[in-house]
């Protein structure tokens, strides 16, 4: 790695902005998720274009760019929640520890128990702190009995780092939390299926400095046994939660590298204008 | 006369000397802001000193106006009757009453019960002069007023004048005065029914009427009349009004909610387009039309139908009712389930979905709590809605007060017993009649309560949802 940024010095002439071709390194070794050439359309309008990329194992990835690039787009693709949307169309593959997931024998039902999600803005079960929770869990039936579900809640909570803030209310509303509490509500419930990988689609966007703070000590954290990746508007937050950053720019993936190189040393003019604040 | 214009002409005046009022404001305001260095040295754009001279010179001429109207036909009453000769004047009340009615029938040309007495035709030219005098006063009045009010705010309008807080304030007040008609209004239907209901309480004990178990209103009205006793228990009736509005909800509920969850979940747009207008049509179909289905089509089918399993129906079911009735309920139900469901926010079914959820999952326990609070709004409307229900039960379900929850026999309902007990030319000092307002106090009371119940359901969920 470190040959590699003496390689790529400052001097080195930037890839010049007409050119979309991926640059950097999309891909790591034993990865745990694979994109290979992911097109997605709404109706006619592409949205995402030839797109490759791995998600490494215990790695936290962050996708940067302007609105309307497609990053969002791009990661709900990954648990395949575009399917939700009539006519939003996936064209490529996708694979989940080898296995294609958007396979027409693969149901999405444990998939997205294997791929969990966070949203953009906090929103917990109208059920209790302790319901919204054990909700996933149950549906699945992974637990079956009352023993075993206190046991999953109180482990997720803990893991959230929400434990010893709602230990003695578990029967509140999810709903009567503060937006951070919220968020990290919403955390642990993602947690308690047991994913694989976790997908965050701009997860402190509706949440103070303080409340960001906890969430990013959290991805952190929970980078030992997950995958996750991040769709961030906030280039500082990327650069201090991720490990590689992904930089998409109107539907292409632009650029992918090690976060400190794509901060620092951008192979791409495009990238720099952004990193930079010369654009978006 | 020339000078007196009738009470139309006389609103058109005032609206036209308003409108009048405000282009002279609004001049007089370009007027004072030439002085004070263009308009924008008026503490109020130009339109608010228009509109604050219209609405001076149009609410106190109109405030006389109404209540000119309001008094002038009782005043002008008392003077004509003190005018009548003395046998005339010392007739009892109702006797006074019709001659009175005969003199205004005189003074507008119709045709009077007796030959018009010479001192009748006196009294109503009398009439004839009082009226047009006091429309002739009232028309220099409301005018003088209405160009006086002008002409003040005309010399007051200076830069300085504060316009518009002035007009906001009187549309403050008039929105206030519209709002709170709704109130008086319910408040003077309350009292109207309490104070009958008080009469009949009279004469029938409460406790009586509350816990009586037979409902038998037919009595003797004249002395020499061979009539039944009258027994006035109001168990019977109030138990059919919710045996068939149970049978009602039992049809409404299951049903418009799940078409409800049907076309906000799983429709698509086109089936949505079409089937929500062709649902809420039903809400439109007059409920005498229901009343017809119910008595020609439904209660002959339930009655073959119970006649094929060796069941004694009668032809006028509380079934047939409460069938056609849940029927009709349906819209109120789907319509508003659909609007709430549809209000719940995507966020949470895509949380749901996340978790891999399948959307049955999602709709039963995500969706429809967080819908609750509308669904159950939804409900309770239409039950006030089918214990209002009077034409489909009259036609369906009979007028016999049997005290039974047996769906297959004849109930009755208390709004349908009300009707019954007013049609025809009825005296309002028998307990027979006035047995309808003690009915029609109940109903309120319990609808009432019933929207209490609501408000305190839904905000108890909305508590704990939102």
């Amino acid at each position: 790695m470190e040959k590699k940024r003496d390689f790529i010095s400052k001097k080195e002439p930037l890839v010049s902005r007409e050119n979309r071709k991926t640059v950097g390194y999309p891909n790591v070794e034993n990865p745990r998720m694979t994109c290979r050439n992911v097109n997605v359309y709404y109706g006619d309008k592409q949205a995402i274009n030839d797109v490759t990329l791995d998600i490494g194992r215990n790695e936290v990835i962050a996708m940067i760019g302007p609105s309307g690039c497609g990053k969002s787009t791009f990661l709900r693709c990954l648990n395949r929640m575009n399917d939700t949307i009539d006519f939003c169309s996936v064209v490529g593959n996708i694979s989940l520890d080898g296995k294609n997931i958007y396979d027409k024998d693969v149901d999405v039902v444990p998939l997205r128990a294997q791929v969990g999600m966070v949203f953009q803005k906090p929103n917990p079960f109208p059920k209790s702190i302790y319901e919204n929770v054990a909700y996933g869990p149950k549906i699945h039936g992974f637990v079956q009995n009352r023993t075993e579900t206190d046991e999953i809640v109180e482990t997720s909570l803990k893991k959230a780092g929400l434990w010893e803030e709602v230990k003695d209310r578990l029967n509140q509303p999810g709903t009567s939390l503060s937006g951070g509490q919220q968020q990290r509500l919403c955390i642990a419930r993602t947690i308690a299926v047991g994913p694989e990988v976790i997908l965050m689609d701009e997860p402190c966007s509706a949440l103070d400095p303080i409340a960001t703070a906890r969430i990013e000590d959290l991805i952190d954290e929970l980078r030992e046994n997950f995958s996750i990746a991040i769709v961030t508007h906030s280039m500082q937050q990327a650069s201090r939660v991720s490990q590689r950053t992904a930089y998409f720019h109107l539907g292409d993936l632009i650029e992918v590298g090690s976060t400190d190189q794509v901060f620092l040393n951008p192979l791409h003019q495009l990238t720099e204008d952004y990193v930079t604040g010369r654009f978006g | 006369m020339d000078a007196n214009m009738n009470p139309t002409m006389l609103l058109l005046t005032i609206l036209f000397l308003s409108v009048m009022g405000f282009v002279m404001g609004k001049r007089r305001s370009y007027a004072v802001a030439n002085d004070a260095g263009g308009v924008s040295g008026l503490h109020s754009r130009p339109t608010y000193y228009g509109s604050l001279t219209a609405l001076w010179c149009a609410i106190p001429a109109l405030i006389i106006f109404s209540f000119w109207l309001l008094f002038e036909s009782s005043i002008i009453t008392n003077l004509v009757i003190s005018s009548l000769p003395d046998q005339l004047q010392n007739l009892p009340a109702d006797r006074l009453n019709l001659i009175v009615t005969d003199i205004k029938n005189i003074v507008n040309g119709n045709i009077v019960s007796a030959d018009p007495n010479p001192s009748l035709v006196a009294a109503a030219e009398h009439y004839k002069k009082l009226n047009s005098l006091s429309h002739a006063s009232l028309t220099v009045i409301v005018i003088t007023i209405a160009i006086a009010s002008i002409l003040v705010i005309q010399r007051t309008i200076n830069p300085k004048l504060r316009a518009r807080n002035h007009v906001e304030r009187v549309v403050k007040y008039i929105l206030i005065a519209c709002s709170t008609i709704a109130i008086f209004t319910t408040i003077g239907i309350v009292l109207s029914v309490l104070y009958e209901a008080i009469r009949f309480f009279k004469i029938i004990p409460l406790s009586g009427f509350l816990t009586g178990l037979e409902w038998s209103p037919q009595m003797a009205i004249r002395a020499d009349q061979v009539g039944s006793s009258g027994s006035f228990g109001a168990v019977p009736v109030f138990v059919g009004t919710m045996l068939i509005s149970a049978i009602a909800m039992c049809v409404a509920v299951p049903i418009g909610l799940m078409s409800a969850i049907y076309l906000s979940e799983y429709a698509n747009r086109t089936f949505r387009s079409i089937a929500k207008p062709l649902l809420e049509i039903l809400a439109g179909i007059p409920t005498v039309v229901y009343g017809f289905f119910a008595a020609l089509t439904v209660a002959p089918m339930i009655r073959d139908l119970g006649g094929f399993f060796w069941l004694d129906v009668s032809s006028e079911s509380a079934l047939a009712a409460g069938l056609v009735m849940g029927i009709m309920i349906i819209p109120f139900v789907s319509s508003l389930s659909d609007d709430v469901i549809n209000a719940v926010p995507q966020s949470l079914r895509d949380g749901a979905y996340a978790l891999g959820a399948t959307k049955s999952e999602t709709i039963r326990h995500v969706v429809i709590p967080a819908a609750l609070p509308g669904i159950v709004g939804s409900v309770l409307l239409a039950v006030s809605r089918a214990i209002g229900e009077t034409m489909i039960v009259v036609m369906a379900a009979g007028l016999a007060a049997n005290l039974t929850i047996n769906p297959l026999k004849t109930v009755t309902t208390v709004t349908v017993q009300i009707v019954t007990l007013l049609v025809g030319d009825q005296e309002f000092d028998s307990p027979k009649t006035l047995a309808a307002f003690a009915l029609g106090l109940m109903l309120f009371i319990v609808t009432l309560i019933l929207n209490v119940i609501a408000l305190v359901v839904v905000r108890k969920y909305r508590e704990q949802y939102e």
